[in-house]
């Protein structure tokens, strides 16, 4: 394992779109791939400082209806005569409207509750999601509710005379790419800093954390921000790729999935979320080839879950890493002890 | 006038199912540190019971309420033994992860046997309502608070009064000392999940006639249920029981005078006031942050 091992990863998914000419299997990629970028801002908090967030469908789904709003433009009556309204903005600026109202909203629930730790963090963070839905069910001049936003436009480039779309699959294969390796470079960048540090330390010991000076609670609010802002990211290409969005994209199983992948491939590792989000993307097609019907699906993602809990409770990618190193340890405990041998004759 | 009269009548009314809903939930969490994403797929266990008991199998609706808080007590006991006992020492998030993954089968079991359809499920009462001044309730939700009361008081006598309760208060007290002092650890766990799913079973077995029975109906009544634990302060059974009634009179009064579309909201929102205003919980005494 180089550091070059992961730039091979990304070009040899690089040349997917050149040779996959099966639209389905590149739309299955194109969704897991958004759902990797999630479950990698989700790892930030759940496994970089161990707090179990299950609200984080709500960034996610913030960030899409945003971007949705942006590039369509709305109106909506705040008071009986006050009037707020956005003319249809470009795609690219509505992505990033995503990522700011994101981050802001990250900000502010992260101030919020990190009052609380535990189990009380978690129902927090489930009812912020829950609130966000109901309010995108209700508030229907601004979301429609129900009957969903519709022809939300795809994105598009130009640079002079020549634009690129990326309403194809291939094309939005790439900018799902280039997205999804620039989460990751953040993240990493930002666990292996001296703020990840502080996470890391929080998550062992908060209060020995704490004794030695890291303020708490504002590393815990920067780690909800990025995330959140990744998140939204997410949030803002899916609805970009899928083009509507209705409140069903606040669905708690969507946590669900984020949190599946982060523990199934390995909390708190980098390459834990892309590892997990593979496998959870394959099974569920494995599953649909066999021609199961979704409740068993879930059933097995279920299973699956309890599963690893109890046999896998780190994840895949430290039980694969710690799986290498006894491997390595033992082919040099070979070569010592014939070595002494030699020696000794 | 004669509308806030009623509004307050329903609350009172609906106030009791959820205290019912959340003493389980907060004596789950006191006593075994277990977050219990199955609550709400209890809940509609107990009224899937009642609609095979009462509508397929045309036994009396009294005799199916029991055997429905009975099954409950039976399923919560299995899922501790099978689930949860050998997850006695781990983190709180460990358990909370394989009780997700125990609500996402239970859930999609029950789609699985009942199809998504809403069933309704017949009740003995007559359908006048009962007229109380300006405002009036039907029968049925009188039945429902008679008895969620009745099992409250229940609950109240058995946590106070039995042998068991005391092992109970001991080990929510001291896990440790309380081992120490012959009580059996595990037994207690066992019993604890038991009697607080028989509640949740109830609760779905008592509301069922009153709504509809469908796959989903757990998600919302789980919602609750956390609502009032964290309203309650977690662990704290008189808190869970006043907890009820306060998100009762919130969602009645919210749906009543602001918006129907966010009654359901009403509990998320008085949370995210609370631990704006109160972190440490409404009633809980001791400290909540660790």
């Amino acid at each position: 394992m180089t550091r070059f091992t992961p730039w091979l990863f990304v070009a040899a998914l690089a040349t997917v779109p050149l040779w996959m000419n099966d639209y389905y299997y590149l739309h299955v990629l194109i969704t897991t791939g958004i759902f990797i970028i999630a479950a990698m801002s989700l790892n930030l908090l759940l496994g970089y400082t161990g707090q179990l967030s299950l609200g984080h469908v709500a960034f996610f789904g913030i960030g899409a209806y945003t971007s949705a709003l942006v590039s369509l433009g709305f109106k909506v009556h705040i008071a009986p005569d006050t009037v707020v309204s956005l003319s249809p903005k470009p795609v690219w600026f509505a992505i990033l409207c995503a990522i700011v109202v994101t981050g802001i909203v990250g900000y502010s629930i992260g101030k919020l509750s990190f009052r609380v730790r535990g189990a009380y963090f978690v129902i927090v963070s489930i009812s912020f999601a829950e609130v966000v839905r109901l309010v995108a069910l209700n508030w229907l001049e601004l979301t429609q509710g129900p009957m969903a936003l519709n022809s939300i436009p795809a994105l598009t480039l130009g640079f002079g005379d020549y634009t690129i779309s990326f309403l194809r699959k291939p094309q939005f294969f790439y900018l799902m790419l280039v997205m999804a390796v620039v989460s990751y470079l953040i993240v990493a960048r930002l666990v292996n800093s001296r703020a990840g540090r502080a996470m890391i330390a929080l998550r062992e010991n908060e209060s020995l954390a704490m004794s030695v000076g890291i303020d708490v609670t504002r590393y815990l609010v920067l780690a909800t921000v990025v995330s959140a802002a990744i998140a939204g990211m997410a949030g803002a290409l899916y609805t970009h790729y899928i083009r509507i969005v209705d409140p069903n994209i606040f669905l708690f199983i969507y946590t669900v999935t984020m949190v599946i992948m982060v523990v199934t491939g390995g909390k708190g590792t980098l390459a834990g979320p892309i590892v997990g989000g593979v496998v959870f993307g394959i099974v569920p097609e494995v599953l649909r080839g066999m021609k199961i019907v979704p409740e068993v699906q879930w059933i097995v993602y279920g299973v699956l879950m309890i599963a690893i809990v109890y046999f896998l409770p780190e994840g895949i990618v430290p039980a694969v890493q710690r799986a290498l190193a006894s491997g390595r340890r033992a082919f040099a405990g070979l070569t010592i002890l014939t070595e002494s041998k030699a020696e000794e004759k | 006038m004669n509308q806030l009269l009623q509004h307050l009548l329903n609350a009172v009314i609906l106030g009791g199912t959820y205290a019912l809903l959340g003493i389980g939930l907060t004596l789950i969490f006191g006593i075994m540190r277990v977050v219990n994403f199955t609550h709400g797929e209890l809940y509609a266990f107990g009224a899937y019971c009642m609609y095979a008991l009462v509508m397929r199998l045309g036994f009396d609706f009294f005799a199916s309420l029991l055997l429905a808080v009975a099954l409950g007590a039976l399923v919560g006991a299995v899922i501790e033994l099978v689930l949860l006992s050998r997850l006695r020492r781990a983190d709180i998030d460990t358990t909370m992860l394989v009780m997700i993954g125990a609500w996402i089968i239970m859930q999609n079991a029950e789609q699985l046997i009942w199809s998504g359809v809403a069933l309704s499920i017949t009740s003995p009462f007559p359908s006048n309502p009962l007229v109380l001044g300006p405002a009036s309730v039907s029968w049925t939700r009188v039945y429902v608070f008679v008895v969620a009361l009745l099992l409250i008081a229940g609950t109240y006598f058995l946590i106070n009064r039995t042998k068991l309760g005391k092992a109970m208060r001991a080990t929510f007290q001291d896990r440790d000392t309380a081992a120490l002092m012959g009580i059996r650890i595990d037994r207690i766990h066992t019993a604890t999940f038991a009697i607080g799913s028989s509640l949740a079973a109830a609760a779905g077995a008592l509301l069922g006639p009153v709504f509809v029975v469908q796959p989903t109906m757990g998600d919302l009544a789980a919602a609750k249920a956390f609502a009032v634990v964290i309203l309650g302060g977690m662990g704290s059974v008189p808190g869970a029981t006043i907890g009820g009634f306060v998100l009762a009179f919130a969602e009645e009064l919210g749906a009543g005078y602001i918006s129907s579309g966010y009654r359901d909201a009403m509990g998320f929102v008085l949370i995210i006031l609370i631990l704006l205003v109160r972190p440490t919980g409404l009633f809980a005494r001791k400290e909540r942050i660790g």
